[in-house]
């Protein structure tokens, strides 16, 4: 566990990370992204806390795509969204947030909410008991969510940012996205390593997909071309207990 | 009646073309070619064991040349259904058998009509296929499969009265061999009066093999226990499940014995053996080269090599790796003076370039050919004067095997020569020659049917017509690998077809088959049955990626131009970075980068190219041959039968060390730079000692020995740490008895493999195998890529939710079989139990150095993962402080 003195590392005049750790649970440690002047934490669980807004956002959670594949004859084993919501359960009960911004594509197809087992929906309340919920419209939920509590926005705009599901073209500052599933791939001792991350250049962060059997995209493909300025841009890979900021000079295509 | 009467009595007992036939051709028939047709006539299956040039096909094949012979006319409309079906593992041999056999039959004027049919069929000869099947089908497994899953396949074998089973040794030790297992027992219900014909070159345990080939009875078993562990389930899998059997056959006991007295009587095909032809003559080459310590590639030999090429007429040159294959081929060019006809031949090279080849061996065209296991199986391409061995052969019945390639007449001694790649390997080699000799066989033994299969069988029958369970249980348990099986996995397995057979019963509304009222399971939708076809098959290819050569790299990326000159494994092409250069097809390629399924490369005049990784040896020495190494280190009596490099080798390993007996396992520490070393010798191959290292470094981990990394040859085990490993053992801290006592397989290794990725890679395989995800959908084939990423997932939501899935069983079954030979290494811990010889050496002993030479050439494999995380964000903090 990192319990080193904090550590400032400067990227020009609006961007700043800060590889401080500082210790919110035995269970990870968050790390400091700035976007748009905003400090965010980003947890190696894939998730962003903005701590001053009590804000917790989780992209891409793709419930009941094990059902969505079962429909056409792909049994994948039924448990991945009593396991998503199990650890965004777990995240809620340490942070409290008093609003969860779920960024798109929450449910793997629109007629996910329909499937759930009852657990699961039960489970879902409970976690959206007592504060504010959004779910941004993604591509593969463009509907809200029957019989589900929470509003359903397109996009949803909190002081300097906006948080949409898929990443606007060109630049633009001071945007949260997901979408993409980025991951990256970095090579050592011989060995490599895959991990989901979160990817951003100080302007805009694009987020880690966080559903259970969402896969991932490596940042160099050509589908995150053109989204982030080169000098700044960064990845932060999520480690086992914290998410590591990693340039992209060391990562390698798939 | 003699023996011999008897024959001529058979002989003449030949219808009159075929009788004629021989005479023309001034030969008899052989002695086991008349046994056959006897037994067959008498409607036996028999299992043919016969060395290579032996006349095995004939023999095979005329049983039913002459009862189709003899058949009258149907006089049925579109003919009758098939009346042989000939299987093969490989594609190409079903072609080569068809050519053959075309020839004597148009000799013989039969009319007898005899069709391939593989996945290059071309589609409307597949429908007239149906329609007016041919008398003989030559054919694969999966292509097998694929009719028996047809709604027609009643009809299709109803008349079937002999399969024919060639190279039966290579296919019943793999999935595929499970999925033919069960295929015959589906054709033994269609057709209850079928025969069958295995050919086989060679075997370890015929009796397997013979029961192999016919149906077996019905087991009894116990209830199975509750609330084992998943570890524990994975050792069953290599153990046999036990049955009736008081004491079940474990590996290394012989499961089959012909007393049988407190043993399961099982029931047999007939054996006819061929005996062995001329003695083959085989040497190890004794260079006058230095012979490294360690690698793998035998480039020291190569003036040897060529001299021996130049010598004969045509010599095959067999390599364990392609990336082997490939050096050995670049380097022979360069000293190629003579401008000989050298060419290359592996399985990822692509098919035209391969077929080339073949045709230029069958025309007498080439002088040489550089190649792996592709061409060890029966296929008769050209006159082949010399085998040349490069590195270990691994097993005595792969040697064997590739030696047969080398002149195909029984009568004359096939000539081989062995070239060792290393010290260690002139051992190995020395251990095959005399297993050679003695005609001792190390086939590896048949294992319990794989589930994952089974799943795909159960779908498959469930596609040609609706099955009642209690049937198919009773079919299925026919078939000789599944014998053992229970009824309670056996209907777990129809529930994960059905709906994946989760605790968590939500997919009853998607299932795919269902159980009627009738008690009848059947597909819910026709679509099932499409998609079936497209996955079936068990040969999961590595994620592979054709090589295309532009004139331009910007050519080659816009997809004008260029050629594919084959394909290569993803991971290798992971390991390069843009402007690599690698060896393939014999060219130098510059590696430019990945589009979409294809690594793009350009030509390039350099001449030291970045080598493809070598794995190490693809095959595990095998237990037979390890038993011979084991057997020359103990006995110096046999050591002048060695170059004299490794004969002095082992003199001074005896001087400053020991060398072990047979029986036990000598373990060494020493000192060297600021760490300590563990060597342990105990020759059971790397997978297993690969596992070794892993449990074995778990443990002093625990006896704060701070080990930091193992490497693992086939010979030898090396740990090293920052503990003074020796002085640990001496004073019994842990004792040595203790580190390396069995329970290491319990908990141990229960924790480890978990967490594993090897297990992912055998998840992958198992998910693709029974039906869970699809190899390809209607229209669209995922990238092997894509599928790994979510069976990744899908592994890590299974094994947290509900590890005791039937998926996880088939999973940890392969793996203790396959990539981690928990069998072999439990074995071993039981044979050396109490015979562990500690030597502590001041420093590195002879027989450590090829094992303190590989260290650095492999990864440390571990948890490290989090390690190179951190070190590339320290890489990140460094930069940013510098150009501060």
């Amino acid at each position: 566990m990192y319990c080193g003195k904090p550590l400032t590392i400067s990227f020009g005049r609006r961007w700043a990370v800060t590889d401080a750790a500082r210790q919110i649970a035995p269970a990870s440690v968050a790390t400091l992204v700035g976007v748009a002047g905003v400090v965010l934490e980003a947890f190696a669980e894939g998730v962003l806390w903005w701590a001053d807004r009590r804000l917790l956002v989780a992209a891409d959670l793709h419930l009941e795509k094990g059902s969505s594949f079962a429909r056409r004859g792909e049994m994948l084993p039924p448990y991945d969204t009593a396991d998503t919501l199990g650890r965004l359960g777990r995240l809620i009960r340490r942070l409290d947030p008093g609003i969860v911004i779920a960024l798109g594509d929450s449910f793997h197809d629109d007629g996910g909410p329909a499937r759930m087992a009852p657990s699961d929906r039960a489970d879902l309340a409970f976690l959206q008991r007592g504060r504010e919920w959004v779910w941004i419209a993604g591509n593969h939920d463009r509907l809200a969510p029957a019989g589900l509590a929470g509003a359903h926005l397109d996009t949803l705009t909190v002081g300097p940012l906006t948080f949409r599901h898929e990443p606007a073209a060109g630049p633009a500052s001071g945007e949260i996205a997901g979408h993409l599933h980025p991951s990256a791939r970095l090579a050592g001792r011989g060995k490599w390593v895959r991990r989901r991350c979160f990817a951003g250049d100080g302007f805009r962060l694009v987020m880690p997909a966080f559903g259970a059997y969402a896969g991932g995209l490596n940042v160099l493909d050509r589908a995150f071309s053109g989204l982030f300025a080169a000098p700044t841009f960064r990845c932060f890979l999520l480690g086992d207990e914290r998410v590591y900021p990693v340039s992209p000079r060391t990562l390698r295509p798939d | 009646m003699t023996a011999r009467a008897k024959l001529a009595k058979a002989a003449s007992a030949l219808p009159a073309p075929f009788a004629a036939w021989f005479a023309e051709r001034r030969w008899t028939p052989r002695p086991h070619q008349v046994e056959l047709l006897a037994k067959a006539r008498a409607g036996r299956s028999v299992l043919l064991i016969a060395p290579t040039g032996a006349g095995k096909t004939l023999a095979g094949f005329l049983p039913s040349l002459v009862a189709l012979h003899e058949r009258p006319k149907a006089n049925m409309p579109g003919g009758r259904g098939i009346h042989t079906l000939y299987i093969s593992p490989l594609k190409a041999l079903a072609v080569d058998i068809a050519r053959n056999l075309e020839a004597p039959v148009a000799e013989m004027k039969l009319n007898i009509r005899l069709e391939t049919r593989t996945g290059d069929t071309p589609l409307h000869k597949r429908q007239r296929q149906k329609l007016k099947p041919p008398d003989i089908l030559l054919t694969t497994p999966e292509q097998a499969a694929l009719l028996l899953s047809a709604p027609d396949a009643p009809r299709f074998f109803a008349d079937l009265d002999t399969v024919i089973l060639d190279e039966l040794h290579a296919l019943v030790t793999s999935k595929r061999g499970d999925l033919l297992a069960l295929g015959l027992a589906r054709l033994r219900s269609l057709a209850p009066n079928l025969r069958t014909i295995g050919l086989s070159a060679t075997v370890a345990e015929p009796e397997a093999l013979r029961a192999w080939l016919v149906g077996q009875g019905p087991a009894h078993f116990p209830p199975p226990e509750r609330g084992r562990s998943i570890g524990a389930a994975a050792r069953e899998g290599v153990m046999r499940v036990p049955g009736s059997d008081p004491s079940p056959p474990l590996r290394g006991d012989p499961p089959f014995s012909r007393e049988g007295k407190a043993r399961r009587v099982l029931p047999m095909a007939d054996l006819i053996v061929v005996k062995g032809g001329a003695k083959p003559d085989i040497s190890i080459l004794d260079s006058t080269e230095r012979m490294p310590w360690a690698g793998h590639t035998g480039r020291y030999a190569l003036p040897d090599m060529y001299a021996a090429i130049k010598a004969h007429h045509l010599a095959l040159l067999f390599v364990n790796v392609r990336s082997q294959a490939e050096l050995i081929f670049q380097e022979l060019w360069r000293i190629n003076v003579d401008g000989l006809p050298i060419a290359l031949h592996h399985g990822s090279l692509d098919a035209a370039q391969r077929r080339k080849v073949e045709a230029a061996m069958a025309a007498g065209k080439l002088r040489a050919v550089v190649c792996t296991s592709t061409l060890d199986l029966g296929i008769d391409w050209g006159d082949v004067d010399l085998v040349i061995n490069i590195g270990a052969p691994k097993g005595a019945s792969r040697l064997a095997q590739r030696i047969g390639r080398a002149n195909h007449r029984l009568d004359e001694p096939s000539k081989a020569i062995l070239v060792p790649a290393n010290r260690f390997e002139v051992l190995e080699c020395r251990a095959a020659l005399d297993a050679n000799y003695l005609g001792a066989q190390d086939t590896p033994p048949i294992r319990a049917g794989a589930l994952d299969v089974l799943a795909q069988h159960v779908l498959g029958m469930a596609c040609s017509a609706p099955f009642a369970a209690d049937a198919l249980y009773r079919e299925v348990t026919s078939a000789f690998p599944y014998r053992d099986l229970d009824r309670p996995t056996f209907d777990r397995v129809v529930d994960f077809v059905a709906t994946g057979g989760y605790a968590l019963r939500t997919y009853e509304r998607f299932a795919k088959i269902r159980e009627g009222a009738d008690g009848l399971w059947r597909i819910t939708h026709p679509r099932v049955a499409g998609q079936y076809r497209l996955n079936v098959g068990t040969i999961i290819e590595a994620p592979l990626l054709n090589v295309r050569v532009g004139r331009s790299a910007r050519a080659a990326f816009a997809g004008r131009g260029g050629r594919v000159l084959g394909k290569v494994e993803e991971y290798f092409v992971e390991t390069l970075s843009v402007g690599d250069t690698f060896l393939f097809a014999g060219h130098i390629l510059r590696f430019e980068g990945v589009h979409e399924n294809e690594a793009i490369a350009t030509r390039t005049s350099d001449r030291t190219p970045k080598i493809p990784v070598y794995a190490g040896g693809k095959f595990p020495l095998s237990t037979y041959l390890a038993a011979g190494v084991r057997g020359i280190l103990a006995d110096e009596r046999g050591w002048s039968r060695l170059p004299a490099q490794v004969a002095h080798w082992l003199e001074i390993q005896r001087e400053r060390s020991v060398l072990p007996n047979p029986d036990q396992l000598l373990v060494e520490t020493f000192p060297r730079g600021n760490r300590f070393y563990l060597v342990a010798y105990p020759f059971e191959g790397r997978l297993a000692h690969q596992t070794l290292g892993m449990l074995l470094t778990r443990r002093l981990e625990r006896a704060k020995l701070k080990p930091t990394g193992f490497v693992a040859s086939d010979y030898a085990l090396g740990v090293w740490g920052l503990g003074d490993l020796g002085a640990a053992f001496e004073r019994g801290k842990p004792s040595l008895d203790n580190l390396f006592d069995q329970d290491m397989l319990g908990d141990d290794l229960d924790a480890w493999m978990a967490d594993t990725y090897l297990l992912k890679r055998m998840f992958r395989n198992a998910a693709l195998i029974s039906g869970l995800v699809e190899k390809r959908h209607p229209g669209k084939q995922k990238t092997g890529r894509q599928v790994t990423i979510s069976t990744d997932l899908v592994y890590d939501v299974l094994r947290r939710h509900e590890p005791d899935h039937i998926l996880m069983r088939a999973t940890w079954a392969d793996a203790a079989t396959g990539l981690l030979d928990i069998g072999r290494l439990g074995d071993m811990l039981a044979r050396i139990k109490g015979r562990i010889v500690h030597q502590r050496l001041d420093h590195i002993s002879p027989l450590a150095v090829p094992i303190m030479l590989d260290i650095g050439k492999e990864a440390v494999p571990g948890e490290a993962e989090e390690d190179v995380l951190r070190e590339a964000a320290d890489d990140l903090i460094r930069e940013a402080m510098g150009g501060d």
